[in-house]
């Protein structure tokens, strides 16, 4: 087989670019993890062999058992939210015409802001003494908001209480507030991609509105909410700046993420590998939900 | 009835709304308001006149900072949308026996958590010298940026006619020149998308920000984390900062919503 000009040409386009995410993507999470498995938790670099010691430190860590709780609860009420929300409102703004596209601007408009200015404005509204509590007061209830330190429905579970910690009910919002938008925008791409002629012909059969929504429009639209769910799994599942902007660590870390851990043990307490096998156990959680989803969506495209 | 339903639905609309945009009201009041008016109790009351000391004040604060995101989401945005261009290009239009392979590798990027690769690529900017630098961040974003502008560029071109290349092909052009002469021409619409989601992301973006760089070549958004962060500094100030960070983008927002909206679907890998 000879190759053209033309076909050199090709590659010569690509190889820098595949050439950087080879090195910078695949071998630095390699790199990674072989600090994941070393004896680097001081300033000065010791890449002597640990075996899994950090990780079965990391396993039997209070702060680290209080992480991966908090994330789990995070992930279920962010996606939840951000996919009844963005549904919801895409089928409302389906059924009314006027002033569609002022609403969806409003809703998508925090999509364009850094999780940084979102933590800090939040961090303002959810202040126990004032922001939102001052209209509650009306009805007598004063949350606490993001320094709560209950644990829902709790139950000892490892060194921790393993429950919904209710201060991350405070980040849940803001988040939400965030990225509605997307789920919104897929929505609306979504609905709008459903031929006319499919309703007509429902109604003609007799189908109510209702009926139209949940045997025709809802089913089609099930791609879209796959999609949803896998890039705001991995968007929840690696949060850092807007914890660290909006509530930090938490007392007894109810608001504490693996990223926000990440960052701190490597960058302020110099433990390295520890650090290390942290990102290595985000990497894995998010590969759950994305290898998948890649191998499915590229075979559903070629 | 169906007035009835139809009012309800407005209601419904509206009160979100007033949701959504109760965080700009509270940032709008509270960074015109002079520091004696700032007060927990009266947090959603009007300023009693528009004061714009606090804007100075968070203005000369983070006016360096504004100045090096500027530096770095330019090149970064520029750099990255090119190379997605050439990579797209290739994908879409060029395909070998294994390029869907190279694609979904180069994909993968885009999703893992930064945190992974972060200790080595600081080790590396660190030998190169570019630790601490605004050009180790370019760098970065450029990198890490490849699999969303290839992505977006990807499915861009997927929509130009396999046809027209061939009977480019046919004239004789080559490689290069379809793309000269027949891709980027018709690819304005593509850069303008591409570009306004780098900027965006490049702009707001924080983790690398934060750990490449410290004090004098840090971007706007750890400054304003630190503004925040400082015990002393007030509420004023403080939103007054969060609305000077957020203005390129909520501008770029306003101005070209439509294309940042195919950016976001753009960016949902299907296609």
């Amino acid at each position: 087989m000879k190759i053209t000009r033309d076909q050199l040409m090709a590659l010569l386009f690509l190889t820098p670019s595949f050439l950087l995410i080879i090195i910078f993507v695949y071998g630095f999470i390699g790199w990674t993890g072989w600090v994941s498995l070393s004896n680097w938790n001081s300033l000065v670099p010791d890449m002597s062999f640990a075996g899994l010691k950090n990780y079965i430190y990391l396993f039997g860590d209070y702060r680290f058992q209080a992480d991966l709780r908090n994330t789990v609860f995070f992930t279920i009420l962010f996606i939840g939210f951000v996919i009844i929300l963005g549904l919801g409102l895409a089928i409302l703004l389906d059924q009314t015409k006027k002033a569609n596209s002022l609403f969806r601007n409003i809703f998508l408009f925090p999509m364009a802001l850094s999780f940084v200015v979102t933590g800090v404005v939040w961090q303002w509204l959810l202040n126990p003494s004032t922001g939102f509590n001052q209209f509650l007061q009306v009805f007598g209830i004063q949350p606490k908001w993001y320094t709560d330190t209950n644990i829902l429905a709790g139950f000892q579970w490892g060194s921790i209480e393993f429950g919904l910690p209710v201060a991350m009910i405070a980040v849940v919002i803001a988040a939400v507030w965030q990225m509605t938008g997307f789920s919104l925008a897929m929505y609306v791409a979504g609905l709008t991609g459903i031929p006319d002629e499919l309703r007509e012909a429902a109604r003609i059969d007799g189908a109510s509105e209702l009926q139209i929504y949940r045997k025709v429009i809802l089913p089609m639209l099930t791609p879209i909410t796959m999609s949803v769910v896998i890039i705001m799994a991995h968007i929840s599942l690696k949060i850092f700046d807007l914890i660290y902007a909006m509530t930090g660590s938490g007392a007894n870390f109810v608001t504490d993420v693996p990223g926000v851990y990440m960052f701190e043990t490597t960058f302020r307490g110099n433990y390295y590998a520890n650090g290390a096998a942290i990102a290595i156990i985000m990497l894995l959680l998010v590969a759950i939900f994305i290898v998948p989803y890649l191998i499915n969506s590229r075979r559903g495209a070629s | 009835m169906m007035v009835v339903r139809k009012i309800a639905k407005y209601a419904v609309l509206i009160a979100i709304a007033i949701f959504f945009l109760t965080p700009v009201y509270v940032m709008l009041i509270t960074s015109f308001k002079p520091l004696d008016e700032v007060s927990l109790s009266e947090m959603w009351s009007l300023p009693s006149a528009i004061d714009f000391s606090s804007y100075t004040h968070a203005f000369s604060e983070l006016a360096p900072n504004l100045m090096n995101s500027l530096y770095l989401v330019i090149p970064a945005t520029l750099l990255s949308a090119i190379l997605g261009a050439m990579n797209g290009y290739v994908l879409s239009k060029w395909r070998f026996k294994g390029s869907e392979v190279v694609f979904t590798l180069i994909l993968f990027g885009m999703f893992i958590p930064y945190q992974s690769i972060l200790i080595p690529l600081i080790q590396f900017l660190n030998s190169i010298n570019l630790y601490n630098s605004i050009i180790g961040l370019i760098f970065t974003h450029v990198v890490y940026g490849l699999p969303i502008t290839t992505l977006m560029f990807r499915n861009f071109y997927a929509n130009i006619p396999d046809s027209m290349i061939e009977a480019a092909q046919v004239d004789g052009a080559s490689f290069l020149g379809i793309f000269r002469q027949i891709i980027l021409p018709l690819s304005i619409t593509g850069f303008v998308v591409v570009a306004i989601w780098q900027f965006t992301n490049i702009w707001n973006e924080f983790l690398f920000a934060v750990t490449i760089t410290n004090n004098n070549a840090q971007p706007v958004m750890v400054a304003l984390q630190n503004l925040s962060g400082s015990q002393i500094v007030q509420w004023n100030v403080q939103m007054a900062g969060a609305l000077l960070a957020a203005m390129p983008t909520l501008l770029v927002y306003i101005l070209l919503g439509k294309y940042f909206v195919r950016g976001l679907l753009a960016g949902s890998v299907k296609g």
